[in-house]
């Protein structure tokens, strides 16, 4: 489509109110990075910026009358897309911040479904902004709060210097269990790298997971410290993968492991071999056929037997994309690694019946 | 021969009109064009997103993104008519009796000639609104259905219920039906003297334009490779009834429609930037404008149903003399 090459990057800022998204918007705003943002807001607010770029917005969240539960899209956002883009050159993105209490799911999906924005933007990042002190106050009351760190592709951990090092490693090891595919920045007033959450490919399939070589690493390092020794083992983030048995946990355990973790959002990793893709195809559409309201996220990267390409695949509830990324590099071990992030997922049904697509 | 006199504008054309016979172009980034004994221009807002004509036909009513609803005179006065704060102003309506309406998040406004006006708030945004043609009455689109509100009475309102959301609204010229479009590729219509339903659906993407024919017999809409048009002769409207499918194109689709003031005939433009006029009885096609820089997003027929003005999302406008 030649429309691809004038698409604009969308990143979606969720967090409470507190944990910092106004002093990292502030700062998109006024650093001098060469680029410029449209903002939509849910209020003006704090924002002490007078800019006619900045477009306030009530969240509105729409099913849409297809049957399908999961199906929803922020109503405000195709119009105020749109709207935005009827004047393109006066911006280089747009990010859009949701109220401390948003459903990202929505806002997400507003870029996959409605065919006018996703034909002129596209979802770049949605990051979360978590308060390091209060999370596991926010995560014992809101559902919100949970689903804002599953759903991640860049968590920034702010207001670390309000807690002490043990604490921060709870936190981190809480928000690890939650969602462990995710980036996570320790930081205080915001202060991360513009970088670090703007322009991120996270939903490009040709950026995606392409540079984590450690993708789902970090992962069985939760796994591992949640069962030996809970919350005092935050640190090594790149475990190596030797241990085989990184899909048989049960995360219905989490929260009893954890302390703080009272949570519902589970994630299933899954590794295996080389796949066969009259199997995997079917499998992947048939789980998110069924299971789509239940998922998330989902994320992985697929050998496939007899291609000289990763395929990746990435998908957002009943919506899933996939493509060749690139070839493998010769060092590379052909596996296939897929994360869940939901609820109410049945592990052991998945990793069965993930394995059975593998290849003779 | 039909001839085109193109002008070539910078920007998004939200809206075209003849004002007093005089051809008008709203573009989004703020300008309005016109062509009399020359071209002229006013900067209008700081970000246009809404464009109508009074019953008058002589002026312009507009609604910006720096909340502000203006109005625009054939001689080029503008006048500013409300302010909704720093919100933006997604749409606008002329009614009888120099009434506007306008909404901005989830309210809408009336105001009436004398500048007072009325506000009236709803639980989710107001997607479109527009003025019945009979007595003083306003119909709000909104998720799941439309309100209907009488501003110069006070009474409850009258709300019309069919899941989704419905993002804009007409009224049929004799006041008997009301239609929306929906976020769905469909619309949805209400007899209003029942409430009963229509179902308009089968479109291959979101219809963006609708416009009524002349006595409003017909409603031709956007949304596929063809023009679709309703039938509204019958009591029921188009209820059981196939449309008719016009101008079809098998490689664009229609983006803007716009119905001949008196005779059954639509002018049709499409996503390539080609203006075709079709006749309804036959089918017949006539080009008036090959395909541009971009789609079509605006056209107005002028009151001597002579000429066509165009614009389109890349600034290419222009006026057609069907007869040359």
């Amino acid at each position: 489509m030649t429309e691809a090459q004038t698409q604009i990057p969308v990143t979606v800022l969720t967090g409470y109110l507190g944990s910092g998204k106004t002093t990292l918007l502030n700062r998109i705003l006024s650093e001098n990075h060469g680029k410029r943002y449209a903002v939509i807001v849910n209020e003006f607010g704090e924002i002490g910026i007078d800019n006619d770029l900045i477009v306030e917005s009530d969240e509105e969240i729409y099913e849409m009358n297809n049957g399908c539960v999961c199906c929803t899209v922020r109503g405000d956002l195709i119009r105020v897309v749109e709207g935005l883009m009827r004047r393109p050159g006066r911006f280089d993105a747009i990010v859009v911040e949701t109220t401390g209490l948003a459903d990202p799911v929505p806002v997400a999906q507003t870029f996959f479904m409605d065919e006018d924005v996703r034909s002129k933007t596209k979802l770049d990042a949605v990051v979360a902004l978590v308060d390091a002190k209060h999370l596991p106050l926010r995560l014992k009351d809101s559902r919100e709060a949970e689903d804002q760190i599953a759903f991640a592709d860049v968590v920034v951990l702010n207001k670390t210097d309000l807690v002490n090092e043990d604490e921060l490693r709870q936190v981190e090891a809480a928000i690890r269990a939650i969602n462990p595919s995710a980036r996570i920045h320790r930081t205080t007033r915001a202060g991360v790298a513009l970088d670090q959450v703007l322009d991120r490919g996270a939903f490009d399939l040709k950026r995606v997971l392409a540079d984590d070589p450690h993708f789902l690493d970090a992962h069985d390092h939760d796994h591992d410290h949640d069962h030996e020794c809970g919350p005092d083992c935050g640190h090594d983030h790149h475990h190596h993968d030797h241990d085989h048995h990184h899909h048989d946990h049960d995360h219905h355990d989490h929260g009893a492991v954890s302390p703080i973790h009272d949570v519902t959002v589970q994630s299933v990793s899954l590794r295996g071999g080389e796949m066969d893709s009259k199997k995997f195809f079917p499998w992947i559409e048939k789980i998110t056929q069924m299971e789509g309201p239940n998922i998330l996220r989902l994320k992985g990267i697929i050998a496939i037997k007899d291609d000289p390409d990763r395929y990746v695949i990435q998908g957002v509830h009943m919506i899933i994309e996939g493509d060749h990324q690139r070839a493998w590099k010769d060092d590379e071990k052909h596996e296939s690694r897929l994360v869940f992030i939901g609820r109410e997922l049945d592990a052991e049904r998945l990793k069965r019946s993930f394995e059975a697509c593998q290849a003779a | 021969m039909p001839t085109v006199a193109p002008l070539d504008l910078d920007g998004h054309c939200i809206a075209a009109a003849f004002l007093d016979n005089i051809p008008f172009f709203a573009l989004a980034e703020g300008m309005v064009h016109w062509l009399d004994h020359g071209q002229k221009s006013i900067k209008l807002h700081d970000g246009l997103l809404s464009a109508t004509t009074n019953a008058g036909n002589d002026q312009l009513i507009t609604g910006g993104e720096d909340g502000k609803v203006m109005s625009l005179s054939s001689s080029g006065t503008a006048e500013e008519l409300a302010s909704a704060g720093k919100k933006w102003v997604t749409s606008v309506a002329s009614g009888p009796q120099g009434a506007v309406a306008y909404a901005s998040g989830r309210n809408a406004w009336v105001r009436f000639a004398d500048g007072k006006t009325k506000e009236f708030a709803h639980p989710r945004s107001v997607e479109g609104i527009a003025f019945s043609p009979k007595g003083m009455r306003i119909g709000v689109a909104r998720y799941n259905g439309a309100t209907l509100h009488f501003p110069a009475a006070d009474g409850t309102p009258t709300e019309l219920q069919w899941d989704g959301a419905h993002t804009g609204i007409t009224f049929s010229p004799d006041g008997a039906f009301l239609v929306t479009t929906m976020q769905e590729n469909a619309l949805h219509g209400w007899k209003l003297v029942d409430a009963k339903h229509m179902r308009m659906t089968g479109y291959p993407a979101k219809v963006k334009s609708l416009s009524w024919s002349a006595k409003g017999k017909w409603l031709a809409s956007s949304g596929a490779p063809a023009a679709i048009v309703w039938p509204f002769t019958g009591k029921d409207g188009p209820m059981g009834k196939a449309p008719l499918e016009l101008g079809t194109r098998g490689n664009t689709m229609v983006t803007t429609v716009c119905c001949h003031p008196s005779e059954d005939i639509v002018a049709i433009g499409y996503d390539d930037g080609m203006v075709m006029a079709v006749r309804f009885a036959d089918a017949k096609e006539v080009l008036l404008r090959r395909p541009g820089k971009g789609a079509i997003t605006a056209m107005a027929w002028d009151k001597d149903e002579r000429r066509l003005a165009f614009g389109s999302a890349a600034g290419d406008c222009g006026v057609i003399d069907i007869a040359g």
